[in-house]
């Protein structure tokens, strides 16, 4: 009788609440404080549970902003950018944000609202199958279908967006399950027997790496975005300077290794450093961390580091061998692996040879522009960013010319302040990352460099900017036209320049004015100089409008179907 | 090169869906996909009957689908000993000359007619692709109306020849 008593009692004592309600208890459960959305008629209840709260949110005007902030945001701080968005078109507009954070391993949960469960399958006002369509692009996707699944749900989108190799989690969530009532529960811990990331290597294929590397004549290590999600730049700085071991990056591992240290060959790959692209191509042992030879990095497969035993350590199993046959497979968190193989590898092979030829090709081959006269360089104009920010700000891009002259001259040598689109190459995603990582890292400068085309696309964000005075630095490489498609037609299409030249461009700075921003034109060397270094001193947004020469191309280069090793522009 | 691959996983909404899409988004050519719940209604096991060009392609097929987040196991049956089955029902048209012809015809193969109208017979089959097709391609010379097939399922054998290729990939 009495058990039975304190059971009622006890149930009692269960507070009931809404969905809404529960997800804002389940966020700040995962620590979240600061959400990136846009409200709409499937959120409403979630928007209403959330102006109870004392949680940041970041209000973008257009949902893509939304995101790519979310993805700034996570670049910079390692932790999961949040984003919610109604249902319908709020959801569909996320899609390119959530491919881009798929492809470049970013962690983010993102909330989308949806139609009832009572219309769900009728094609009611504002639905769209959100799940359907983000199934191939997310790491794993949710629709509640009972409002006391939610919190459970809600913390294993998080365990699964952060642990692992990254990426983004996606809940829809029916309007009727956040405003229906249940009981707030969530188990201890999350239990998903599918899901067990590797993180340890295993001893004997490290053993093996220690051994190639004891032997090795030639090696070279290529480090990617998986040693900054790991943190694991001292340890790989410590295995190249002990074994004198060339260290080149993929672009998105850019700040993975000081960009001045001796053993540094440069970016590999598509603008790559020729030095870092020889590398590859003559080593006999090659050691990818964190890297998923993607295309733009290998150039033709048939070519590349042929001589090489290749060992791959990464998280992803699944990226071992997908692309490049290895030798050496090694499933596991960069951090723990090369720690592990700092252990295990006492002895080195002789590389005097080859870090003198190396280091030879990288004075005799450097990085070149032309410096002539009047007219701003775009090359110069990075070389001053990094200047004037002394190679501190947090660098956002685009993609285009600008994104890849920004790898080639920033000189990155800290970790997670170089946030750009590498894998899906999103034109629009740069301007609104800056905002999201200006929220995740407010102490150090963040400049957005951006082409005059892919500004155009999510400029509607200077909203947030002209409203938070966030202090954002925006670069527009201004070449009058989409200077990356201009290239190719010069290159590969007879300078046939279909649609890419625009010379008719808006105002800027009278565009800035009308957000209420502070903006200028740019034109010499001498104004970047000056005005960046203004901007940068008034801590308060700014727009330049840097009118750069209009016909510079990207080099080096390697030709579409080209082997790594047959650059072309790498002389004047 | 056909492989056979069973993948256990949680009985979750979409997860079907989930596998063909990521086979479709990979290029690889689905000849068969069965699913049906194992002993806890909480697990499915899926039977997909796939081409695959080499064992590296083969390789990445099982990784990426382990790497589901509802996938429990993942295996190649392909090189095992195993049972394979598919069930195959197969409407045959019939005059009241080719019926009792039709019922020889089927005795070898232990298949059986489970319907019967004036102008045709369904039969029902049961047995590894060959089998199946051996007797489709007999019986089609008297007219075959429809034919449905369930695609394969297997399970490796109770008893396993001793050693297979264990060193065959880099890592599972
Ligand atoms: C959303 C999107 N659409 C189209 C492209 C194809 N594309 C790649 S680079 C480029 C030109 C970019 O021009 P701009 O933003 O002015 O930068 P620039 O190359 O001139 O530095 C285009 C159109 C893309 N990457 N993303």
């Amino acid at each position: 009788m009495k058990a039975s008593w304190v059971a009622d009692e006890e149930k009692s004592k269960v507070q009931m609440m809404s969905g809404a309600d529960m997800l804002m208890e389940a966020l700040e459960k995962e620590g979240v404080d600061v959400l990136f959305g846009y409200p709409g008629g499937a959120v409403l209840p979630i928007y209403d549970a959330l102006y109870k709260k004392n949680i940041r949110h970041i209000l973008t005007r257009h949902e893509q902003g939304a995101i790519h902030a979310a993805q700034g945001f996570a670049r910079v701080t390692g932790k999961a950018g949040v984003v919610i968005a109604t249902s319908g078109p709020g959801a569909t507009n996320l899609v390119t944000g959530i491919a881009d954070a798929m492809i470049d391993s970013l962690p983010l949960v993102i909330f989308t609202g949806q139609v009832a469960t009572s219309v769900i399958g009728t094609d009611a006002f504002q639905e769209a199958d959100i799940v359907g369509v983000t199934m191939p692009i997310t790491k794993h996707n949710y629709q509640v279908r009972r409002v006391e699944d939610l919190p459970g749900i809600v913390q294993e989108a998080f365990h699964i967006a952060q642990t692992g190799r990254p990426g983004p989690v996606l809940v829809d969530i029916p309007k009727d399950i956040s405003t229906a009532l249940g009981a707030f529960s969530t188990p201890k811990e999350v239990t998903l027997p599918g899901y067990q990331p590797t993180v340890m290597p295993n001893l004997l294929q490290v053993k093996r790496l220690a051994d190639a590397i004891a032997t090795a004549k030639k090696p070279v290590i290529l480090a990617g975005a998986g040693v900054l999600f790991a943190g694991a730049e001292n340890e790989i700085l410590t295995l190249a300077e002990q074994h004198r071991i060339p260290v080149a990056n993929t672009l998105l591992g850019l700040g993975s290794f000081p960009s001045d240290h001796p053993l540094f060959l440069g970016m590999a790959g598509m603008h790559g450093t020729y030095a870092a692209n020889i590398a590859l191509h003559e080593c006999d042992l090659l050691i990818g961390i964190g890297a998923r030879f993607d295309d733009r990095l290998t150039g033709d497969l048939n070519h590349f580091a042929k001589k090489a035993a290749v060992a791959h350590i990464d998280i992803d199993p699944a990226e071992i061998g997908k692309n490049v046959e290895t030798l050496i497979p090694i499933v596991g968190c960069a951090k723990h692996t090369v720690s592990a193989l700092l252990r295990e590898s006492t002895s080195s092979g002789d590389t005097t040879e080859w870090v003198y030829h190396l280091s030879e090709l990288k004075s005799s081959y450097p990085l070149w522009y032309k410096k002539d006269g009047e007219t701003l360089k775009p090359q110069r104009l990075l070389e001053i960013i990094h200047e004037e920010t002394k190679g501190e700000a947090v660098i956002t891009t685009d993609v285009g010319q600008h994104q890849m002259w920004t790898a080639q001259y920033y000189g990155f040598s800290k970790p997670n302040r170089w946030v750009t689109s590498g894998g899906l190459g999103t034109m629009g995603f740069g301007f609104p990352a800056a905002i999201g990582a200006k929220i995740g890292n407010p102490e150090l400068p963040v400049v957005a460099v951006t082409g005059d085309g892919g500004f155009q696309m999510t400029l509607q964000e200077l909203s947030v900017l002209q409203e938070l005075k966030l202090p954002v630095i925006i670069v527009i490489v201004n070449n009058q036209s989409l200077g990356m498609v201009r290239q190719w037609q010069e290159i590969f299409y007879e300078e046939r320049y279909s649609q890419s030249l625009i010379p008719v461009q808006p105002d800027f700075v009278k565009l800035a004015a009308a957000y209420g921003i502070d903006a200028a034109v740019v034109t010499t060397e001498e104004d970047a100089k000056v005005k960046l270094a203004n901007a940068l001193e008034s801590n308060s947004p700014f727009l330049l409008d840097c009118r750069v020469t209009s016909d510079e191309n990207v080099y080096p280069m390697i030709a579409p179907g080209k082997g790594i090793h047959q650059m072309i522009g790498v002389k004047p | 090169m056909r492989r056979i691959i069973t993948a256990t996983v949680l009985n979750q909404s979409g997860v079907l869906n989930r596998l063909t899409g990521l086979l479709t988004k990979r290029q690889f050519n689905i000849e068969s996909i069965t699913v049906g719940h194992s002993d806890d209604p909480g697990i499915s096991k899926i039977t997909i009957v796939v081409q695959v060009e080499d064992d590296r392609k083969l390789e990445q097929l099982l990784k990426q689908l382990h790497k589901q987040i509802d996938v429990l196991k993942v295996k190649d049956l392909t090189d095992m000993a195993l049972v394979a089955r598919e069930l195959a029902l197969i409407k045959v048209i019939t005059t009241p000359d080719t019926r009792s012809e039709i019922k020889v015809i089927i005795e070898p193969f232990r298949a059986a007619i489970i319907d019967v109208s004036l102008e045709n017979v369904t039969i029902e089959v049961t047995g590894d692709n060959e089998k199946v097709e051996a007797l489709i391609e007999l019986l089609r010379p008297y007219g075959i109306k429809e034919i449905s097939r369930t695609g394969l399922t297997a399970m490796p054998r109770g008893t396993q020849k001793t050693v297979y290729n264990l060193n065959q990939f880099s890592i599972i």
